[in-house]
């Protein structure tokens, strides 16, 4: 199988010297690929913004020249991360670091904000689930490990396809048993 | 509802169904103007693009835009999934520009070419348009969204045979950003919207390796005003259904799984799209249609040199290919049933019938 | 592929400063030239008697709505001419041959907002773009150096229909347009265009790039030479016929025009149909299509009839 063509590449993340600010979105364990591009960059700490999911970790004693600011759940951290967005000027780099569809849902809003890809860099961190779109139903799944897997919206089975929506943030899932009812392939991991 | 349809309309257009019972058929006339998409015995992924030039009379390309027999079914069928699932036809809110450019190059073309059918009279921007086989009368402000029952783009595409994309241009490249799309081969606007070329295309197999893609791309960003240009694809379906779209492959995907030796004939239809772009002035967006033409087997082997053609085409069609294209199920079947009329005669080069 | 023409008729010429000419241009048949993107030019086909100058101009913005046309024309001394005919020869009534627009420096439509910087007869484009992002509604600012004020060929029209978000720098006054003071403030999603002299394209980019702004917000017009080019000669070896390939013409359509068939489909450089041997180049080729690979070009064996040319004496296709 070749590599899919519409899924973002996410590479490792690195200071954008001439950027005036750096606003991150990180979740979990991001937090240590945060530090790590960050640690020896004081002015960059300086003028960063992290915006972090989850409790802080031990990464964070890395980061003492910047703001953290933890947020109890991914959903309360993307509150921040649209409002920061809002208010973000041009000369602002943005950086996202997590699992797999952390990076996902993150990156859509971005992309809603204008934020163009060559502005944008990501580290993929921790669990290698994906966010998936049931495309009968239209209801999104946050982190799917395995394929196929049945839609917790409209229980078909769905097989998660090797095509990625960076409007949505999320790879598409169809029904893998349309034509042979009730013949499902072992459940493997993605 | 939009259309009325218990309205006597002209004899030309057939009264047909693509769903639940499937009257779909082709008249002779409709059968002789198919537009083949083989000019060889064997198919692979090529950028097959040439200029929209108007094509011999009576053919598909005689015209721009082509509304055939089963004009006033297909609307009628683009009704029901509309009204079934309005995410078919989306456009972001930057794309009202090409959605105006759009309205006036259908109406244009449909009036200029079908005079007997549709009428266009423009005041300024104050135009009246009306649409005889499908009984609409309205005038409206050429950019004024709230003179017209739907954006501009909807409002003419429920009256045109063949799904629409709009696409922006920018950054080197074309986002598919508004479309209507209800006659698709199992592909989803709603998930490929703000996709830009080369991630729409990410699902084909071969072709981004051929670098077909990436001339292609670099082909269309080029396009110009005037010079629309057009290529053919193809696939096949089972059972008449225009609607083959993934957001109910759970309901016809197991009618894949229907086709025997004695049915081939009436249940298989081969798939073409005719499929047009032209640049768009005002918005510098560019419009890609795709018009689909169906034909039964059966209506196929009327026609000796397609017959042949198919047969040996379908036969020795890469496997990467026949995948993609959802026909492992019936392919042997169809194959089989296709070789009985293939007498092994050579055939000639070109699309057209000998 | 060669571009659509359009024969048009110089109905208005008008000096707008001593240096600007401006045009306005109809259809010669009376019928309405199809309206346009801010941003796109069109090239401009010149009868100066002795030969033909195909230069670019930007539309300006009444070429929005459609219907006419507008160019303004610059003299420039190192013109190859095409200026100064506009200038000493042109009447209103004359005809010229223009190409249909084409726009290679649009404006970004998802943009939050757009700084548009011009200088001199940059304007011309910038000021098209205005006007169009101000019929959509949507938020931007002006920003305007001139000389003197006096050659502002556009500045009282630009005032009065943008007000507050034309800003104007006369060098004349000592007003800099310093970019980098405009920069800091502007919301994310924002889109910058600049159009003027080189060295001030040069600068303004540099400026924003330096200031953390990504390539892909930044835009500035390319005109990319038109198609065509010097004539040369052409001999189809097999054939043994002969054939001057004009400066307005492919390879494909000389030969066409002499009766010879060449495969062909897109007649744009992608499909590969057209692929052609060479026999003989006394010349360097001049490779425009997308299918060739770089080592292919390098080559020198084959060639896409459609768009590519020799740049040189003669050519020697295996045809
Ligand atoms: C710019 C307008 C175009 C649009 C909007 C478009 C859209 C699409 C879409 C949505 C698919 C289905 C992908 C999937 O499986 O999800 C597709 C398939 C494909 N497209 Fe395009 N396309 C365009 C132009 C072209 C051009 C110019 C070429 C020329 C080479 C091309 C070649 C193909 C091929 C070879 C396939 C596979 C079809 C099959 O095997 O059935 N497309 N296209
Ligand atoms: S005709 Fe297509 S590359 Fe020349």
């Amino acid at each position: 199988m070749s590599e899919v063509k519409s899924r973002p590449k996410w590479g490792r993340l690195a200071v954008v010297p001439e950027a005036a600010a750096h606003l991150v979105c990180a979740e979990g364990v991001g937090l240590d690929a945060v530090a790590e591009a960050f640690g020896d960059h004081d002015a960059a700490q300086a003028a960063a913004t992290v915006l972090l999911a989850g409790p802080t970790t031990a990464a964070q004693a890395g980061l003492t020249g910047t703001r953290v600011l933890s947020h109890p759940s991914r959903a309360t951290a993307f509150t921040a991360f649209h409002a920061h967005l809002d208010r973000a000027k041009m000369g602002t780099a943005i950086y996202l670091a997590g699992s797999e569809s952390f990076l996902n849902a993150a990156s859509a809003i971005a992309e809603a904000h204008g934020v163009v890809r060559e502005a944008l860099q990501g580290e993929h961190r921790g669990a290698r689930t994906r966010r998936v779109q049931c495309v009968h139903c239209k209801g999104i799944m946050e982190a799917v490990a395995v394929s196929p897997i049945v839609c917790s919206h409209c229980g078909v089975h769905l097989m998660v396809r090797d095509h990625y929506s960076r409007r949505l943030g999320a790879f598409m899932g169809v029904v893998v048993d349309a034509e042979a009812p009730g013949v499902l392939p072992q459940a493997l991991r993605l | 509802m939009f259309l009325d349809l218990e309205r006597p309309t002209d004899a030309f257009f057939r009264t047909e169904t693509f769903r639940d019972d499937y009257s779909f058929a082709n008249s002779e006339a409709a059968i002789r103007r198919f537009p083949f998409p083989f000019d060889r015995d064997a198919y692979m992924y090529a950028v097959n693009i040439e200029q929209h030039m108007p094509g011999p009379a009576k053919s598909a390309t005689e015209f721009p835009i082509d509304i055939d027999e089963h004009y006033v079914a297909e609307m009628i069928d683009r009704e029901k999934v509309l009204a079934e699932d309005p995410l078919r036809c989306q456009s972001l809110p930057h794309m009202i520009t090409a959605e105006w450019d759009l309205l006036e190059l259908l109406m244009t073309a449909m009036a200029r070419d079908y005079p007997a059918w549709f009428s266009l009279t423009c005041d300024g921007d104050r135009w009246h348009w009306i649409n005889r086989p499908l009984g609409l009368d309205q005038r409206f402000t050429f950019g004024d969204t709230a003179t017209l029952p739907f954006g501009p783009m909807e409002y003419i595409t429920r009256q045109c045979q063949g799904d629409f994309c709009l696409l922006d241009q920018r950054q080197d490249n074309l986002w598919m950003d508004a479309g209507l799309v209800t006659t698709q081969a199992d592909w989803s606007l709603d998930f490929d919207l703000g996709m830009n070329f080369i991630e729409w295309h990410g699902p084909v197999p071969l072709a981004h390796e051929m670098g077909v893609f990436e001339r292609a791309l670099k082909f269309l960003l080029n396009l110009q005003l005037g010079r629309p240009i057009r290529r053919l694809n193809w696939t096949m379906t089972v059972n008449p259904r225009l609607d083959t779209s993934p957001e109910n492959y759970h309901r016809w995907g197991i009618d894949r799984t229907t086709v025997t030796p004695e049915n081939v004939g009436d249940k298989v239809h081969l798939r073409v799209e005719l499929q047009a772009l032209w640049r768009l002035p005002r918005s510098n967006a560019i419009v890609f249609s795709i018009r689909c033409y169906l034909i039964k087997m059966r209506e196929v082997v009327s026609v000796p040199k397609w017959a042949r053609r198919l047969h040996r085409v379908l036969r020795d069609l890469p496997e990467e290919l026949a995948d993609y294209k959802g026909l492992t199920n019936y392919r042997a079947t169809t194959v089989d049933w296709l070789s009985r009329h293939d007498d092994g005669a050579p055939t000639s080069p070109g699309f057209t019938p000998d | 592929m060669r571009a659509l023409q359009y024969t048009v008729r110089v109905s208005e010429a008008e000096a707008v400063t001593p240096r600007v000419r401006r045009l306005r241009l109809v259809a010669a048949d009376g019928t309405a030239l199809p309206p346009v993107s801010a941003g796109a030019h069109t090239v401009v086909s010149i009868d100066t008697g002795e030969r033909v100058i195909r230069n670019a101009y930007s539309l300006t913005a009444p070429s929005l709505s459609g219907g006419a046309y507008e160019i303004a024309v610059l003299r420039t001394p190192e013109s190859r001419g095409g200026s100064a005919f506009i200038h000493e020869r042109l009447r209103e009534g004359d005809s010229l041959t223009l190409s249909a627009p084409a726009n290679f420096f649009p404006v970004n439509r998802r943009a939050r907002h757009h700084v548009l910087v011009a200088g001199g007869i940059g304007i011309t484009p910038i000021a098209a773009m205005a006007e169009e992002i101000f019929r959509l509604g949507a938020s931007f600012e002006l920003h305007y150096a001139v000389r003197s004020a006096h050659d502002g060929a556009f500045c009282r029209e630009l005032a009065a229909r943008f007000g507050g978000r034309l800003h104007l720098y006369c060098g004349e006054r000592q007003e800099r347009l310093q970019v980098q003071a405009v920069l800091p403030n502007q919301p994310l999603g924002t889109h910058l265009y600049v159009c003027g002299p080189e060295r001030m394209i040069e600068a303004v980019l540099a400026d924003a790039r330096a200031a953390g702004w990504p390539n892909a917000n930044l835009h500035a017009e390319r005109f990319v030479a038109p198609a065509g080019g010097e004539p040369f000669s052409l001999f189809l070896r097999r054939s043994q016929r002969s054939v001057t390939v004009g400066a307005d013409e492919s390879v494909l359509e000389a030969i066409e025009r002499i009766g010879v068939e060449a495969p062909h489909l897109c007649r744009g450089g992608a499909c590969g149909e057209c692929i052609t041997a060479v026999s003989h180049a006394d010349g360097t080729l001049d490779h425009r299509d997308h299918f060739l690979s770089a080592a292919e070009r390098d080559a020198g064996e084959h060639v896409m009839i459609c768009v590519s040319r020799l740049k040189g004496r003669e050519l020697v296709l295996d045809l």
